[in-house]
């Protein structure tokens, strides 16, 4: 009997006969990486393969890194697997990868969600034995409403905020959310200004085509007052900080899908949370495993046990796989600025 | 409903305290009366009688949302909300309409008439009737526990500002034993007759901490100084031949002390003391555990009034031959308050809290320090010259606790908090040591800084030793300092000790696990302080 095709090490998940990891928390010669947020691609790989287009924010964040890569649906084989990047629908450039030997099939789901957001390219279902996916939002309590009813929501705060003469303070993830919103909103309402971390991200992004509005790089020396009624676009941390405070008596908001929760929303003080979310809510976690027509779910981060209980009792052999993921969190710090905590640590581990 | 639910999305949507009064403001100005109504006492801790069990409604929605029950009840922690968590999980409504707050109050009320079939009917019609923050709402007049981030006191500012009313009147004509069904806005509000309730209570005035010391208080002379009793908080009123006992919370505990009823004997009507139950024995506090016994229950068997005997310790005189005297200086109703008390006799259970004198700041310190062996939690400022205001003001009155008494003790379990704090490590369990053994014997929710949460959070993740249901047990290694007001010898606990008001005073990153306290360290504990 061979080794299984995907098994879970200290490291990452690993692909022995391939000689590979997926997404790996520790150092590896190869890494196969679904998408560029913090969690996910790690400084300190020997070698690196991505989405072409998730590529250039992995380059920006990393550094030097030897990396490689693949267009969306492209076959290749390493050590005689067969591997393929397919699009997650989380992030501009995100990826589930298919792994395959001898017609057995895995997927590795990363981050997804399954509503195209006009940003990322859509989610697409690949079948398969096996799925291992996440589940951050894996509880009936999580529907998210269409994006235009959200961007709606958005676009009336953002108004009345600039008839009033205040700013529109919104914490965001710096790459993916912030980009979203960007394109969501109707620009025409007023000036966007942009903290530093996501307006490296939109460079990056717009530099390899991606249309985004105007929006104003927010510097020590730009003078706030000149653009009254902006809509401000932060990173969730950047919230209560001297930074924010230079924009006087701003309205404050979150969008994330933590935003359902009323607690969480009060406990984060601010004025408004708008729930939109980069990953796959209640009916679509259940829809895209369907779709895949897998026997066998494996999930990884998120609400894992009360998921996998669901799971199974729907019918599938479902199985909790610790790693060193996160998911959507509002209390990491900046994201697209690197994982750590400041000792070292990389904030999530194994959730 | 549509109005009650915009204003609790107005409220619900901003932190400025200005904009919330605004928004209720409006709707106090605008609204039918009866949903006024309605409104001021939901804000106020009154709601309309439990119809339906929680049980009952967490099945049906479990059962309209089409999810097995376990799945409700795994949710219901993470949201931390059951009239939450059934919004969220049921499906979208197909119908819209719009009834008033009082039509849906009536709704919840008539429900205790009908059997269950009948109830669980009109309920999931109900939810088909509302949407999604109307449903919340609708849930929240059902589960009780009715709070929209608005103290009574900004609801009293707000309806204040509404009617022209001052806020103190107000904040009166608001105290007491009514409700909806028995008085309406003009009634209670607007055609106000003062002398229509006899048992009404006057607000509390409430102290601030005192955190730096009273050296910039001024003049010591300026101020009066008694002990912290560690109690409850009540008001007696005595008028017409009968007595109240109001608590802070606004909650009738008259007949839970049944003992201070022979107060009617030797304090003339038309009188209002403020103070504090203690249990008392030998002219001295039993410890607050004894207390605890009789809190929450309605009456009282014999041998808890003796072993838990009650007197009324008090702090101020409020209404005297039935006139309201809480404008004149605290000097004077103390000593007004004296000469009522040294008039019964010894055996009544009524003590004035005696003044602790003080020369000075330091030798007011010193009394302080020593507050513990007199059975009280610290010392009370007051300025001689201030009337008695309502509510928690700045400035007149000041409590100033003896420090917290502190261990170091490990961290051995965490577990994920709710509501706010849902996706954070919050509820945790510490040990200390008993040779090689790690002891656990206490918890903490509370104390650490929101970036403390959340690095401990991400440390928890990584160092779980072991799950058991949603507690896991980490690696001890991190050492916290728990602070706490008092330990008493508990048989129900393993460790023999149960604490009061236990937090998390300091992470020590500055010291290993294995210098943490020990057992005996907690015995000794207990044997000067339990």
């Amino acid at each position: 009997m061979s080794a299984p095709l995907l098994t879970v090490t200290d490291r990452g998940i690993c692909c022995p006969d391939g000689g590979f990891h997926i997404d790996p928390w520790r150092p590896v010669d190869r890494a196969l990486i679904t998408h560029g947020h913090a969690d996910h691609a790690r400084p300190g790989h020997g070698s690196y393969l991505a989405t072409r287009a998730a590529a250039p924010v992995m380059r920006h964040r990393l550094g030097e890194i030897d990396l490689q890569t693949v267009a969306y649906g492209e076959r290749l084989t390493i050590n005689g697997i067969e591997v393929s990047y397919h699009p997650a629908g989380h992030v501009p450039g995100s990826a589930q990868i298919r792994v395959a030997r001898r017609g057995e099939v895995w997927v590795v789901s990363g981050d997804y969600k399954v509503e195209p957001d006009g940003l990322s390219e859509p989610f697409q279902p690949v079948r398969c034995h096996t799925f291992i996916t996440e589940c951050t939002f894996g509880l009936p309590v999580f529907t998210w409403r269409p994006q235009p009813e959200v961007a709606g929501d958005i676009d009336a705060w953002w108004r009345a905020n600039a008839a009033e003469g205040r700013a529109s303070m919104l914490g965001a993830y710096a790459l993916g959310k912030a980009q979203r919103v960007l394109s969501a909103v109707d620009a025409g309402i007023g000036p966007i200004l942009t903290h530093g971390a996501v307006e490296n991200t939109n460079d990056v992004l717009r530099r390899q085509g991606l249309s985004l509005p105007n929006t104003i790089r927010v510097t020590p020396e730009l003078d706030v007052k000149a653009h009254p009624g902006a809509l401000v676009l932060a990173t969730p941390s950047a919230l209560g900080t001297p930074w924010a405070r230079r924009f006087g008596p701003a309205s404050t908001a979150f969008a994330s899908g933590w935003m359902a929760l009323r607690g969480v929303r009060r406990r984060r003080a601010a004025d408004r949370g708008f729930v939109l979310s980069d990953h796959a809510d209640w009916p679509g976690l259940n829809a895209a495993i369907r779709a895949t027509g897998a026997e066998r779910v494996l999930v990884t981060h998120g609400y894992t046990s009360i998921f996998r209980r669901w799971l199974a009792e729907q019918g599938y052999d479902a199985h909790v796989v610790e790693t060193g993921w996160e998911g959507e969190s509002l209390d990491a710090p900046d994201d697209a600025e690197g994982g750590d905590d400041g000792d070292g640590n990389v904030v999530g581990g194994a959730a | 409903m549509k109005r009650f639910a915009a204003l609790f999305t107005r409220l619900d949507q901003t932190t400025k305290i200005n904009r919330k009064v605004d928004a209720l403001a409006e709707y106090l100005a605008e609204a039918p009366e009866d949903d006024r109504l309605w409104t001021i006492a939901l804000l106020s801790g009154r709601r309309p009688k439990r119809t339906v069990t929680a049980t009952l409604l967490r099945l049906w929605a479990a059962e309209r949302a089409g999810i097995p029950l376990w799945l409700f009840e795994e949710s219901y922690p993470i949201v931390g909300d059951l009239a939450e968590t059934i919004a969220l999980i049921l499906p979208p409504a197909p119908a819209r309409e719009n009834r008033s707050l009082t039509y849906w109050i009536g709704e919840v009320r008539a429900l205790s008439a009908l059997p269950e079939p009948e109830r669980r009917a009109r309920i999931l019609d109900a939810w088909d009737r509302l949407d999604r923050v109307e449903r919340f709402v609708f849930n929240k007049l059902i589960t009780g526990g009715f709070r929209m981030g608005v103290s009574q006191k900004l609801m009293t500012r707000a309806l204040s500002r509404a009617t022209g009313i001052d806020e103190p009147d107000l904040a009166h004509r608001l105290m007491g034993d009514w409700s909806p069904e028995t008085t309406s806005f003009r009634r209670l509000i607007l055609d106000h007759d003062p002398s229509a309730d006899l048992s009404k209570p006057y607000p509390f005035y409430l102290a601030y901490q005192l955190d730096d010391g009273p050296e910039g208080l001024g003049d010591p002379d300026l101020w009066s100084a008694e002990h912290k009793w560690d109690g409850i908080r009540g008001q007696i009123v005595l008028r017409g031949g009968e007595h109240f006992l109001w608590s802070r919370g606004e909650e009738l505990m008259t007949d839970r002390f049944p003992e201070l009823a022979v107060l009617k004997d030797y304090v003339p009507p038309g009188t209002v003391i403020d103070g504090e139950v203690l249990a008392w024995a030998d002219g001295a506090p039993l410890p607050f555990a004894r207390l605890q016994k009789r809190i929450g229950r309605k009456t009282v068997p014999k041998t808890l009034l003796r072993e838990a005997p009650v007197i009324l310790m008090a702090y101020d005189l409020l209404e005297w031959q039935s006139e309201d005297i809480r404008p004149r200086p605290f000097a004077e109703r103390r000593a007004e308050l004296g000469r009522l008390v040294s008039a019964a006799p010894p055996e009544a259970p009524l003590r004035l809290s005696p003044a602790v004198p003080f020369a000075d700041w330091a030798a007011l310190a010193r009394a302080r320090e020593a507050a513990r062996d007199a059975g009280a939690e610290g010392v009370m400022l007051k300025r001689r010259d201030s009337p008695y205001r309502d509510g928690r003001r700045k400035g007149d009155w000041w409590k100033w606790k003896v420090d917290p008494l502190t261990l170091d003790a490990v961290l051995v379990y965490a577990q994920q908090g709710h509501g706010r704090r849902a996706n954070l490590f919050t509820d945790f369990t510490f040990a200390v040591w008993s040779g090689n053994e790690l002891v656990p014997f206490t918890k903490a929710y509370s104390g650490l800084t929101d970036e403390e949460f959340r690095r401990i959070t991400a440390w928890v993740r990584r160092n779980t030793l072991e799950r058991y249901g949603p507690v896991r047990a980490v690696k001890p290694e991190h050492v916290f300092e728990i602070a706490f007001e008092g330990i008493q010898a508990s048989p129900r606990h393993k460790s023999g000790v149960a604490l009061r008001f236990p937090r998390m005073a300091r992470w020590r990153h500055d010291k290993p696990a294995q210098e943490a306290n020990t057992l005996s360290d907690l015995k000794e504990m207990l044997a000067a302080y339990g």
